[in-house]
């Protein structure tokens, strides 16, 4: 396979070196800079270990029994707990469907105020966009916790917890696309002399309308991935299940329910590619 | 094909037909759409035990919850106000490290198995179809599973502190960067590769001498955003007694301690903006550094 090499006589790679000293060898300056680069994380990485007490002795004793642990995953069994298993998978749909469907809905509104060609008194702005940064800073599961104080236990705690946190995240990214609109678009209708919320809906909504539909889908998407873990504290669905089942020990249908997760997962990041691509497409070709 | 010549066809009558066709389409689209989405909603509804009782209920509830958590901050004595609210400082700033330490430590795990992984996950570089499609599995499966199902397994091995978080962190993000960092590596250059196979190189030397030069400041990028996400995680992963600030953030509102959530939370998010802040500040140094090249 290899083909015939051409060696380089001595001679010539001694002109090269001396004519391009650099491709040969590191400079003293930049030696010492990576001497510093490495000793500096290397003392770091043992400062974290002396922090975190990490000792070999706890490091053993764990991996054996994980090693235990993972053997009794299999073969993964749900016992009788098939149809509790995928009731509960439905209600992590369910919690991620409407958390998004809430979040987009207010987030439309809430995008409206924080775009700075909508609201564009600066301190007004400055606000309502630090609001969004620390709503959407808080994360869903803390909310989620939060929420389970004030609405008791259940995936509706996880609908809130999901539909607040998004709109964070919505509101800030539709603001955006709101503040990116063409203009030309904007003056045209307010040159047949409509209203304010005329220029609204026909200058600015059908510019930003994909973007809020993409993104929305995008979130359902992520926020399915994200409704399995809520309920390990409580808020309803899959996660529920798992904890549960890791608290009592029922390693079998731990890994039944692990494999639930990651089947359901990768069908929803398939789904949801081929509509998001769909309403790009459309979006584009729509004349 | 076409039986009547295209010239024949009055343009009007066609273009009202072809209007007619699409609005009928489109309205016959809108409807499907519209009951689908009917469906979905009033099961979801149902599922998720919504209630506007509970929520009309729950509402007031929200507001009142959170005006709990805030402080009393008087003008006259702030500083003693101050003290009182953020009592637990000491013990939340090395909390805190521990945080940032696990993401830390998360992340060079994660960065260390990916960039074992993702050069046998790359199309253009791995000939040996089976290792290829064995990495890629191995790469989906670490990073389809939640952060906090890895974390409440390890804690259940490894015992309550952040060993279980760095581990569960570090499975994540090698499964997360696997995926980016093999795409990258899908989309070097090739010339380079064919330099060094040219020259004799082995598989080990073309990966050294040909993909890793180009690569590299990619992968710095990748791993830098990935350590911002997994601080962010480290924080929350607490939530299962894995460690750091997240433990004693899940203490204190199981334990209705209001003032202690709106000190811990704003100091979670304080420390995250300042890492993403520095964070980004060096991603776009090295970009800007790769552009002038």
């Amino acid at each position: 396979m290899r083909a015939a090499q051409t060696v380089l006589p001595e001679a010539k790679v001694f002109e090269l070196e001396r004519r391009y000293p650099f491709l040969f060898r590191l400079s003293g300056r930049q030696k010492f800079q990576r001497l510093v680069w490495a000793g500096s994380l290397i003392l770091l990485i043992l400062f974290s270990i002396w922090k975190m007490d990490v000792s070999l002795a706890a490091l053993g004793s764990g991996a054996a029994k994980l090693g235990w642990m993972f053997a009794l995953l299999f073969p993964p069994a749900h016992h009788g707990w098939l149809d509790v298993f995928l009731y509960a998978l439905l209600e992590t749909l369910a919690m991620a469907f409407l958390g998004t469907l809430f979040a987009s809905l207010a987030a439309i509104p809430l995008g409206f105020l924080g775009a700075k060609n909508i609201v564009s008194n600066s301190g007004v702005h400055f606000v309502i966009r630090r609001f969004f940064d620390v709503i959407r800073g808080v994360d869903a599961l803390i909310w989620a916790l939060i929420f389970i104080n004030v609405v008791g236990l259940g995936p509706f705690a996880g609908v809130l917890a999901i539909a607040v946190s998004d709109m964070g995240v919505l509101a800030k990214l539709f603001a955006e696309a709101i503040e990116n609109s063409d203009k030309d678009q904007i003056e045209g209708v307010r040159s047949t002399g409509a209203k304010r919320i005329q220029i609204l809906r026909f200058g600015i909504l059908p510019q930003v309308l994909p973007v809020i539909l993409s993104n929305s889908l995008y979130y359902f998407e992520s926020n399915t991935r994200s409704a399995t873990i809520l309920g390990v504290v409580g808020a309803g669905g899959i996660g529920l299940q798992l904890a549960d089942r890791i608290r009592i020990n029922n390693w079998d249908e731990v890994g039944f329910l692990v494999i639930m997760i990651l089947v359901t997962v990768a069908l929803i990041d398939t789904f949801s590619r081929e509509i998001r691509m769909r309403v790009i497409h459309q979006g584009r070709t729509r004349p | 094909m076409n039986p009547k010549e295209p010239s024949k066809i009055d343009p009007v009558i066609h273009f009202e037909s072809v209007h007619r066709e699409g609005k009928r389409t489109r309205r016959k689209q809108l409807l499907w759409f519209g009951a689908l989405f009917a469906a979905t909603f009033g099961a979801s509804w149902a599922v998720a035990e919504i209630s506007l009782e509970k929520l009309a209920g729950g509402l007031p509830g929200i507001f009142d919850y959170v005006a709990k958590t805030l402080p009393v901050l008087r003008f006259q004595s702030l500083p003693q106000d101050m003290g009182e609210w953020y009592w637990g400082i000491g013990k939340w700033s090395s909390l805190l490290v521990d945080t940032i330490l696990i993401g830390f430590l998360g992340t060079l795990l994660g960065v260390l198995g990916s960039s074992i992984l993702c050069f046998p996950a790359s199309r253009n570089l791995m000939p040996n179809r089976a290792l290829y499609f064995l990495c890629r599995r191995l790469l989906e499966i670490a990073r389809s599973v939640p952060e906090l199902v890895y974390a409440l397994l390890f804690v259940f091995a490894f015992g309550l502190g952040p060993l279980p978080g760095v581990l569960a962190i570090a499975i994540h993000s090698a499964g997360a960067l696997g995926k980016l960092f093999s795409e990258v590596n899908e989309n070097i250059d090739s010339t380079a590769v064919e330099g060094v196979r040219a020259s004799g190189g082995s598989w080990v030397q073309i990966v050294r001498y040909a993909v890793v030069p180009q690569v590299l400041p990619n992968f710095a990028s990748y791993a830098l955003l990935r350590f911002e996400i997994n601080v962010r995680s480290a924080a929350i992963i607490g939530f299962v007694g894995a460690g750091g600030i997240g433990q004693e953030l899940f203490f204190v509102i199981r334990q209705f301690v209001y003032p202690d959530i709106s000190a811990i939370v704003l100091l979670i998010l304080f420390t995250v903006s300042a890492i993403d802040i520095s964070c980004e500040k060096i991603r776009h140094h090295w970009i800007g550094k790769e552009q002038l090249l």
